[in-house]
């Protein structure tokens, strides 16, 4: 939690040390900072927090955002999803920061979406999730799952065989993906043998590793959330269930391979957008940096990446806007060349959407839980909602559409 | 051949989901069955049993003595608690509701300012046997085994032992147990502690399957509460039947519908046993028998 008069001196020393800089009253451009500290998304999500820290330092460092000093203003939202609510109308109103980073789970996003758009603020929402939000005042940094199945499952059925089952989380995160990958597959030819959805803090999978077992799938693809969830990959493990396994949200996210004994995620394949192990040079400075601030993190994975890069393109946004108003900002992204080289790649704004393009990479976990990359696809674009029809440069619906909701048709 | 596959995979759930719901519920039964005190921390023990005995084995002492070092640990650990914070309030349980569950706050947060968000899990022993198609992990036969061992441990304890009898005496009629003779204060805090101990046991045996986190406890309190509400007062007529019949219906749910279907199931049977016996399995066998 934030101390408040450290805080407040903080900031009256930054406004006092801009002042003297710049001499004239552009204070501090400020931005809130809504994050899982504690609960049950905490292990993922800290490292958002730091990631977000270290980028504010550095820009500052630097001479801040157009000679504005960066402030963050973070609260803990404990994995509540009423905190989400009640922190995001504190920092809109009372706060009166000029941008906000939120949320983890899909839950909490369309928890505080309505209250954003209440107040016509600005939330980057910096994490993969099952896609579809057509709105205006969100950046959404994370990948999507086009970009992260239609890379993935053909991989799969072409390695492993046609046969398909799904277990996902049940809410909207998980049900959507779920959709995603029952219609990936079957363009790609494939089956799905079976489908579970498990509650959120579900901890015990003998029967689901079970029912697994008697349909006879070729592989599994787990889109499992939260640190209840992911003791499936220990007990199934124990019980050799042994079928390679597919996720868009495992390994970037929970670090799993680093928490369980090997070989319990043998031939785990998730499509990443980064995660710490990607061994280029930007990936490898970024990991130096990270760990000579927080020389205790315990892995630095895609939401972090997503998170910092996400600073950075904040920072071009009002710099290339000349101010932190929203519709001016807008016009920057309309003009559809905002792009930042990220730890993983180059990631750009698509204006229609307002989603980022990704380079794709393919990380293998092998028996002894280490990982390697057999493949990567660059620039792979967030192309599902503006083909289905949402342009946030012509009108801005505010809604979430899913393959079998989409965009009401512009005729 | 088929039959004897289908019988087998069966009572495999059933044991394992008998395991889970005698081991999460045993310390919580003692504790809110027995004790009256509502006990939101159980959890927190649950965890607690489950870090120390898994530190213990990276420390290189071997399973099963990491295990009983998390008992112990649970245990000793609640005999604090009850001298600290539980014993000015056993004449206000919904006190204890308050008082408990901002322990359990405390703990989670600390162990993750403490421990940090993860511990690195030991991984579960004895590999995997097949039968049918199936192949079964020869641990979760062990847990099945364990929480038998851990109901029949317990019966002896408070029907054959001094301690037991002093215990049930306290709690029955705390004054004329005094009155007595009986040292009730340490009765209370030896009865809490035991609770907590068996729910260090439930996290030290079940560490090896599961992630390690801070807020791993949470994940046993739905099934601890509706083993311990629908089971009534008694550990043996109550805890242990009422996991039984919990068992069937959630394996024969899980199995048919997924795991949704199996939550669901738990949940409404419990709340048609709290319509129908408002005192649990155990006071109807009680009620009946006087």
């Amino acid at each position: 939690m934030s101390n408040p008069s450290r805080s407040a001196a903080s900031a009256l020393g930054i406004l006092l040390l801009a002042g003297a800089a710049f001499g004239q009253d552009a204070g501090p451009i400020r931005l809130g900072v809504l994050e899982d500290q504690s609960g049950d998304f905490a292990l993922a999500t800290i490292g958002k927090v730091h990631a977000i820290q270290l980028a504010a330092e550095e820009i500052n460092a630097a001479g801040g955002i157009g000679g504005r000093p960066l402030e963050l203003v973070e609260y803990d939202t404990q994995s509540d999803n009423t905190r989400y609510q009640e922190f995001m109308r504190r920092v809109l109103q009372r706060d009166k920061v000029d941008a906000v980073f939120a949320g983890f789970s899909s839950a909490s996003r369309e928890a505080y979406r309505p209250i954003v758009n209440q107040f016509d603020g600005l939330a980057f929402y910096n994490n993969q999730y099952e896609g579809g939000v057509c709105d205006a005042n969100m950046i959404v940094t994370g990948a999507v799952p086009e970009q992260q199945f239609s890379t993935l499952l053909p991989y799969m059925i072409k390695t492993y065989g046609p046969n398909v089952y799904t277990i996902a989380a049940d809410y909207n995160f998980g049900q959507i993906s779920a959709e995603w990958v029952r219609n990936i597959v079957a363009e790609n030819g494939g089956t799905m043998v079976g489908e579970e959805f498990i509650p959120l803090g579900v901890s015990q999978f003998s029967q689901t590793i079970q029912n697994i077992q008697g349909a006879k799938p070729d592989f599994v693809v787990t889109l499992l959330v939260g640190t209840a969830q992911s003791s499936y990959y220990e007990q199934a493990g124990a019980a050799n269930l042994n079928l390679p396994m597919a996720s868009s949200v495992n390994v970037g996210q929970g670090y799993e391979h680093k928490r369980f004994t090997p070989p319990s995620l043998k031939d785990m394949y998730a499509t990443v957008n980064y995660v710490e192990e990607i061994d280029s040079p930007a990936s490898k400075e970024f990991v130096a940096k990270f760990r000579a601030k927080f020389p205790d993190e315990p892995y630095i994975n895609q939401e972090a990446s997503n998170s910092y890069a996400a600073v950075y393109l904040y920072k071009q946004l009002v710099e290339r806007a000349k101010s932190t108003d929203l519709a001016e900002i807008r016009k920057v992204i309309a003009q559809g060349d905002v792009c930042v080289d990220g730890p993983g790649g180059q990631m750009c704004i698509d204006p229609k959407s307002q989603h980022v393009s990704h380079t794709i990479h393919l990380a293998h976990v092998t028996a002894d839980h280490s990982v390697e990359f057999p493949t990567k696809w660059d620039a792979i674009q967030p192309y599902w909602l503006g083909e289905a029809g949402c342009d946030l440069t012509v009108s801005d619906p505010s809604e979430q559409y899913t393959p079998s909701n989409p965009p009401p048709s512009n005729g | 051949m088929d039959i004897f596959n289908l019988i087998f995979s069966f009572l495999y759930q059933f044991g394992d989901a008998f395991a889970f719901l005698v081991l999460s519920a045993c310390g919580l039964a003692v504790i809110f069955g027995m004790m009256g005190v509502i006990n939101l921390a159980h959890g927190e023990f649950i965890m607690c049993g489950a870090y120390v005995s898994t530190s213990a084995a990276h420390a290189g002492l071997p399973l099963p003595l990491a295990i009983v070092a998390g008992a112990v640990a649970a245990g000793i650990a609640g005999m604090i608690v009850e001298w600290v914070v539980i014993r000015p309030l056993y004449q206000r349980p919904l006190d204890t509701i308050v008082a408990t569950w901002g322990i359990s706050m405390i703990v989670t947060q600390g162990t993750l300012i403490v421990l940090g968000p993860s511990l690195q899990g030991v991984g579960t022993p004895f590999g995997s046997f097949t039968m049918g198609g199936y192949s079964y992990s020869v641990y979760r036969v062990i847990l099945m085994i364990a929480a038998v061992g851990t109901l029949a441990l317990l019966w002896l304890m408070f029907t054959r032992t001094r301690f037991g009898l002093l215990s049930r005496a306290t709690i029955q009629v705390p004054h004329v147990a005094e009155a007595m003779g009986v040292n009730t204060n340490l009765i209370y805090s030896l009865t809490f502690g035991l609770g907590a101990g068996l729910a260090g046991l439930a996290g030290g045996l079940y560490a090896p399957t599961m992630t390690l986190v801070p807020t791993m406890g949470a994940s046993f309190m739905v099934e601890a509460f509706v083993t311990v509400v629908v089971g009534g007062a008694d550990i043996f007529l109550g805890t242990a039947p009422a996991a039984a019949v919990l068992a069937v219906i959630k394996a024969a749910l899980t199995g048919w519908q997924g795991q949704l279907a199996g939550q669901i199931g738990l949940l409404i049977a419990v709340i048609i046993v709290i319509r129908i016996l408002p005192r649990g399995i155990s006071g109807k066998i009680l009620k009946e028998r006087a």
